[in-house]
C-alpha cells in the first residue's frame, strides 16, 4: 500500500514537473580492475540524470561481506536503495516485502519484450519486476594456451575423452593440464560443467534446480562426480587455496594449458595484453558447447521511504538496460549484455560467441541456471552442495557414492 | 547537613561513574547473548523471525559433520596455538632476558605481527605457505629438490599452518607477557640462589618459571579468547579449506548466519560456542572472585 | 685452563643465543619484507615472473597508486586516502572514552569496593570472549534505534562497548596491585573521589595507560567486521577500503597496489608498536599481568 502510494507520487511528480533529483545509494561488490570500471559508467550515467549516487562497495568472495552488511542494514530499517543480489536470494528479499516494484519503467521500456524470458524471470517477484539485469556471464568456459596445446601436439578438446587423453599428454609433456584453483566455489565452477557435460542440461536441472532425490543418487550422478576426481589427477600440487586469477595467470605464462572459469577470466588475458583467438583460445567446456551455463548479476531494488529516492532509483532501473550502458559495461567486464537485440560489432570474439550460444540455448533449451554461482537454488541448498563437493574433491577415501549420497541427504537438510 | 549530603555523594559517587559500564554490559553483552539463544530457538532464515522451533536448529546443528569437524578443528588449533605460544613465547622471553645488546630491536621485531591484521598479511602468507611459489619452491631453487613442505595443501596437514601462521602473530604479545614478568620477579632470590651455585637452569626451572603462575594464567586466557574468535586468520589463509580441514566455529557461525540465510542454526552455533567459552572462562572468574581481597 | 674454558663457554654461547634471536627475528620479518618487495615491482614483472622474486624493477608508483589514485567501486574520492581519514575518526574516540571508561572502571572496582562490585567486575570480562560475529544484528537493530547506523558515533559506540571489558581488566590488575595506604591515608585526610583520582592514581598509571591505549588502537584500527557491518559509504575505515582494493570477485589483480595499500594501512600499527613498544613492556612490567 505504502509503497503504491510512493509509486504514484513519484510518478505524478515526474508528469508534472519533471524529474526530481535524488539520491540513490548502491550496494555493490564491483570493487576493482575492470569491475570498478564497468560500475563507474552507470554512475555516471545515473549523474548526469542530475541525481546523487553513493556508491556502497563491500567486497569479498562474491559478495559474502555485502550480504552481511546487507541484512544489517535491512535489520536497522535502512536498506540501501539498490543492492546487488542476485538468482533465489532476490525472491527471498521479496518473500519479506522489502522490494519496490518496477514495472511502471519496465512496461515504459518493454523489458517483456527485450529480455529472455528466463533472465526475466529471475528479475520478478510474483510477476512484478523487483530487480534489473546487468549483465550474463557464461559460466561454462575453458580458456587455454594454444602455445601450450601445440608443443605438446594435442588439439583443444571438445569432448569429455578428448580432455582426458589431451591432459595425459600435456602431463606427459611436462605441464600442468589444467591451471586450478582449489576454493570451495572453484571447484563447484568445474564441477557443474562436468555434470553438463555427462549429464546434459535436463540433468544438470534435474539436480541443481529441482534436487530430484533419484537423480542426485543415479549413476549419472556418480559418473559425474568420478570425472570430477579426475581432474584432481592434472592440477599442480600448489592449487588448494589458490585465488582464480593466479590460476589464469599460470595459462597466460604457458606452466598451466587450461583453465576452466567463467568469461570474466578474460579481464585477466587483456590485462596482460593478450588477443582472443590467438594469444589464448575461449571454448565451451568440453562437451557442453551446445549449452550455456549462466550466472546473471543484477541490482534488486529496496523501497525507500522517500519520492525523490524513488525517482532516482526507477530512472537508474531504465538506465541499467540501456544500450549504452549494456555495451560498455560489459566490455569492461567480459560478460555479454542481458538484451538479445544488442549489435555485438563492438565485442570480441568470445563475447560474439557467447552471445550466440545465449540465443540458440533460449530458444532450443540448453541455457540453465549456474548452481556455482547461486542462480539454481537458494543459498542455502548451494552451500550444503559446496561442503559435499570440495571435501570430496580433496578427500582420499571418499567414493563417488558416497559423495553422492552424502549430496542428497546435504540437500534435503538444507531445503 | 553538609556531612550527610557529602556521604552520600561519596556512597553514590562510584556508583555513578560505573554505571555506564553496567549498562553496556547488560545490553551489549547479556541483553545479545539471550537475544542470540532466543533466535537460536526459531526457524529465522535470512532475518531474524520469531517463530519458535524448539531445539530444532540444535539437532540439525548437530547433524552436520561440517559443524563437527569444525569443532574438532578448534580443538586440535586451540591446543596447539595456546601451546606453541606459550613455549616460543616464553623461550623468547628468556632468550632475551640475558642482557642482549639490541633487546629494544628485537623486541619491536617479534611483537609488531600483533600490529597487524591478517587482512593485511593474509596473501604473503598465502605465497610463502603455498609449494609452488613459497618457501618450498625458494629451497628447491637453492638446490634441495627433495625439500618439502606442501602443508597448506594437504587437508591432514593444513591446520597446522594455520598454527604456523597464528603463533607468527601472537607469540611476540606472550614473549612480552612473560619478559614483563621475568623483570617483575625479585633479583635478589635469584642472586641468592645463584650464589649457592645453582645453574642458570634451575635457576629458570626451580624458582623462576614457577613464580610465574599469574603470567601463565593470563596469556592463557588471552591466547584462548585468540584462538576461539579465531576468524581473520583461517579466512585470510585457507578460507577452511583444502575440503573442510580447517574449518572453524566461527567461520560456520558467520557463513551460516550470513550468507548462507540460515540464522537459526548460525545462532545455535554461537550460543554453543559462548557455552565452550563459559567453561573456560567460569574457572578463571571463580579465581578472581576468592582472591583476597587486599594482595 | 679453566680460566680459558670459563671465558671462551661463555662466548660461544652467546653467539648462540645471538644466532636463535637473529633467525628467529628473519622469521617474524619475511612476510612484511615479501610485502615491501612486491610493493616496488612491476605488474609485468609479477605477471610474468614469479610472486615472490626479487625485484627486476624499482618503482614507488605502486605506493601513490594505493593512497590516492586506484579507483575503489565507483567511488569519486580515489585511493584508500578518504577511508584513512575515516579510521583515524574513529579510533581516536574510541581509544580515548575506552580507556578513560576503563581507567574510572578499575579505579572504582580496587578503591571503591561495594556489594557485588567483584561479581560485577567478573561478569563484565565475559565481554573480552563473545564472538563479534553473533552479536552483529542486534547491534545493528540497537543502532538503528538510536539513528546510528552508519555513522562515526555507532561505530565509536560499538568499539567501546566491546573495548571496555578489556580496558577495566588491564586497569584494574594494575590498581589492585598498588599499595592501598595511599588511597586510605588520602581519603582520611578528606580527599575526594576525583581528587585522589587526579591528584594520586592517575599520575601513578602511565604504564598501564600506555598499554590499554596500544591494545585497544591495534583493535580498533585493525577491527574489519564491525568497520564494514556498522559503517556506510562515508563511514568505511581503512580495514574495508583495503579489502574492497585487494578482494575483488571478477576483476583482475594488481599486487604491487595491493601490497602497498596494505602496508599504507598498516603504517600507524607498525608505528605505534615501533615508538611505544619498549613502554608496552615496561608498563606490562608494572603489574598489569601480575592480575
Amino acid at each position: 500500500m505504502f509503497k503504491k502510494t510512493l509509486m504514484a507520487m513519484a510518478m505524478g511528480g515526474t508528469l508534472a514537473a519533471g524529474a526530481q533529483a535524488g539520491e540513490i545509494e548502491v550496494m555493490h561488490w564491483w570493487t576493482s580492475g575492470g569491475e570498478a570500471r564497468a560500475i563507474s559508467v552507470l554512475k555516471e550515467m545515473v549523474e548526469d540524470e542530475g541525481h546523487t549516487w553513493i556508491d556502497f562497495a563491500v567486497a569479498g568472495g562474491g559478495g559474502e561481506n555485502a550480504y552481511t552488511v546487507l541484512r544489517s542494514r535491512a535489520v536497522s530499517g535502512n536498506p540501501p536503495a539498490a543492492a546487488q543480489i542476485k538468482g533465489l536470494e532476490i525472491q527471498e528479499w521479496g518473500d519479506l516485502g522489502f522490494l519496490a516494484n518496477l514495472d511502471d519503467v519496465a512496461d515504459a521500456n518493454n523489458w517483456d519484450a527485450q529480455l529472455p524470458t528466463v533472465v526475466a524471470d529471475f528479475m520478478k517477484h510474483d510477476g512484478e519486476y523487483v530487480a534489473t539485469p546487468v549483465n550474463v556471464h557464461r559460466v561454462n568456459w575453458m580458456w587455454a594456451n594454444p602455445a601450450v596445446f601445440e608443443s605438446a601436439g594435442v588439439e583443444i578438446p571438445t569432448t569429455m575423452d578428448e580432455l582426458w587423453e589431451a591432459a595425459d599428454a600435456l602431463k606427459a609433456a611436462g605441464v600442468t593440464p589444467i591451471a586450478h584453483g582449489g576454493q570451495a566455489w572453484q571447484d563447484a565452477t568445474t564441477f557443474e560443467s562436468i555434470v553438463l557435460a555427462v549429464g546434459g542440461a535436463d540433468f544438470f536441472e534435474d539436480v541443481f534446480v529441482e534436487h530430484d532425490q533419484d537423480a542426485l543418487q543415479s549413476d549419472t550422478m556418480i559418473e559425474s562426480l568420478e570425472q570430477f576426481k579426475r581432474v584432481s589427477n592434472y592440477i599442480d600440487q600448489g592449487a588448494p587455496g589458490r585465488d582464480w586469477n593466479v590460476a589464469t595467470g599460470m595459462v597466460i605464462r604457458g606452466e598451466a594449458a587450461m583453465q576452466f572459469m567463467g568469461d570474466w577470466a578474460k579481464g585477466e588475458f587483456t590485462a596482460a595484453g593478450l588477443e582472443p583467438g590467438s594469444d589464448y583460445i575461449c571454448a565451451p567446456f568440453p562437451g557442453t558447447e551446445d549449452a550455456f551455463t549462466f550466472n546473471i548479476d543484477s541490482l534488486a531494488m529496496f523501497k525507500q521511504p522517500n519520492a525523490s529516492s524513488t525517482e532516482a532509483q526507477m530512472a537508474m532501473a531504465g538506465l541499467v538496460l540501456s544500450d549504452e550502458f549494456q555495451q560498455t559495461f560489459n566490455l569492461n567486464k567480459g560478460s555479454i549484455p542481458v538484451r538479445t537485440d544488442m549489435d555485438m560489432s563492438a565485442f570480441d570474439s568470445c563475447a560474439v560467441e557467447a552471445m550466440d550460444t545465449f540465443k540458440s540455448t533460449a530458444a532450443n533449451g540448453g541455457l540453465v541456471p549456474s548452481m556455482a554461482h547461486g542462480m539454481s537454488t537458494t543459498s542455502s541448498v548451494q552451500g550444503a552442495i559446496y561442503d559435499t563437493v570440495t571435501e570430496f574433491f580433496n578427500s582420499r577415501s571418499m567414493t563417488a557414492e558416497q559423495a553422492a549420497t552424502q549430496m542428497a541427504r546435504a540437500i534435503r537438510a538444507a531445503q | 547537613m553538609s556531612v550527610t549530603s557529602k556521604k552520600g555523594l561519596d556512597y553514590w559517587l562510584p556508583k555513578l561513574v560505573l554505571s555506564p559500564t553496567v549498562a553496556i554490559a547488560i545490553i551489549f553483552i547479556y541483553g545479545f547473548i539471550i537475544w542470540t539463544s532466543v533466535i537460536s530457538l526459531t526457524d529465522s532464515t535470512i532475518l531474524p523471525r520469531y517463530d519458535f522451533v524448539g531445539f530444532e536448529q540444535y539437532v540439525k546443528l548437530f547433524q552436520n559433520p561440517r559443524w563437527l569437524s569444525s569443532l574438532w578443528n578448534l580443538v586440535v588449533f586451540g591446543t596447539l596455538f595456546i601451546g606453541v605460544c606459550m613455549v616460543v613465547g616464553l623461550v623468547l622471553a628468556i632468550l632475551l632476558d640475558q642482557q642482549i645488546r639490541a633487546e629494544g630491536a628485537l623486541r619491536t621485531v617479534y611483537l609488531y605481527p600483533m600490529a597487524l591484521s591478517f587482512i593485511v598479511t593474509g596473501t604473503v602468507w598465502k605465497w610463502l605457505l603455498n609449494p609452488t611459489v613459497g618457501i618450498e619452491r625458494f629451497i628447491h631453487n637453492l638446490g634441495w629438490e627433495s625439500f618439502q613442505f606442501d602443508w597448506i595443501v594437504n587437508p591432514d596437514m593444513a591446520i597446522y599452518t594455520v598454527v604456523i601462521a597464528g603463533v607468527w602473530q601472537s607469540s611476540g604479545f606472550v614473549m612480552a607477557i612473560f619478559l614483563a614478568g621475568l623483570r617483575g620477579i625479585d633479583t635478589s632470590i635469584i642472586k641468592a640462589a645463584q650464589l649457592d651455585g645453582a645453574s642458570l637452569f634451575s635457576v629458570y626451572s626451580r624458582i623462576i618459571i614457577p613464580s610465574m603462575r599469574p603470567v601463565f594464567f593470563s596469556a592463557f586466557i588471552m591466547l584462548a579468547h585468540l584462538a576461539i574468535k579465531s576468524f581473520d586468520l583461517i579466512v585470510a589463509l585457507t578460507g577452511g579449506g583444502p575440503g573442510n580441514a580447517t574449518d572453524v566455529p566461527a567461520i560456520f557461525m558467520y557463513q551460516f548466519s550470513f550468507q548462507r540465510g540460515r540464522l537459526g542454526i548460525g545462532a545455535a552455533s554461537a550460543v554453543i560456542m559462548l557455552m565452550t567459552i563459559l567453561a573456560i572462562l567460569i574457572p578463571y572468574l571463580y579465581s578472581e572472585l576468592r582472591k583476597p581481597k587486599d594482595a | 685452563m679453566r680460566d680459558t674454558s670459563k671465558r671462551y663457554q661463555p662466548v660461544t654461547g652467546r653467539a648462540i643465543l645471538y644466532g636463535v634471536l637473529m633467525i628467529v627475528a628473519a622469521y617474524y620479518l619475511l612476510p612484511l619484507i615479501l610485502m615491501i618487495l612486491t610493493s616496488v615491482r612491476s605488474m609485468e614483472d609479477i605477471r610474468m615472473g614469479q610472486l615472490i622474486a626479487w625485484p627486476e624493477s624499482f618503482s614507488l608508483e605502486a605506493w601513490r597508486q594505493a593512497w590516492s589514485e586506484v579507483q575503489i567501486g565507483a567511488r569519486s574520492e580515489t585511493g584508500l586516502k578518504p577511508y584513512f581519514i575515516n579510521s583515524i575518526k574513529i579510533v581516536i574516540p574510541a581509544v580515548a572514552i575506552s580507556t578513560i571508561l576503563g581507567a574510572l572502571n578499575g579505579y572504582v572496582l580496587s578503591f571503591f569496593k561495594f556489594r557485588g562490585s567483584d561479581f560485577f567486575f567478573a561478569a563484565l570480562l565475559l565481554g573480552c570472549f563473545v564472538p563479534f560475529q553473533a552479536i552483529l544484528l542486534p547491534q545493528s537493530q540497537l543502532l538503528g534505534w538510536l539513528n546510528l547506523g552508519g555513522t562515526i558515533p555507532g561505530l565509536v559506540l560499538t568499539h567501546v562497548a566491546y573495548g571496555v571489558s578489556f580496558t577495566t581488566l588491564f586497569f584494574r590488575n594494575y590498581y589492585v596491585n598498588l599499595p592501598h595506604e595511599l588511597v586510605k591515608a588520602a581519603k582520611l585526610d578528606g580527599a575526594g573521589f576525583w581528587t585522589i583520582f587526579f591528584r594520586i592514581i592517575l599520575p601513578i598509571s602511565t604504564p598501564i595507560l600506555v598499554v590499554t591505549v596500544i591494545w585497544q588502537f591495534t583493535q580498533i584500527w585493525n577491527d574489519f567486521l564491525f568497520g564494514v557491518v556498522f559503517s556506510d559509504p562515508s563511514s568505511q575505515p581503512v580495514t574495508v577500503g583495503l579489502n574492497n582494493m585487494v578482494n575483488s570477485t571478477t576483476g583482475e589483480t594488481r599486487y604491487n597496489v595491493d601490497m602497498a595499500g596494505a602496508i599504507i594501512a598498516a603504517l600507524p600499527t607498525i608505528i605505534v608498536y615501533v615508538v611505544a613498544g619498549k613502554y608496552f613492556v615496561r608498563g606490562l612490567t608494572a603489574g598489569s599481568v601480575k592480575g
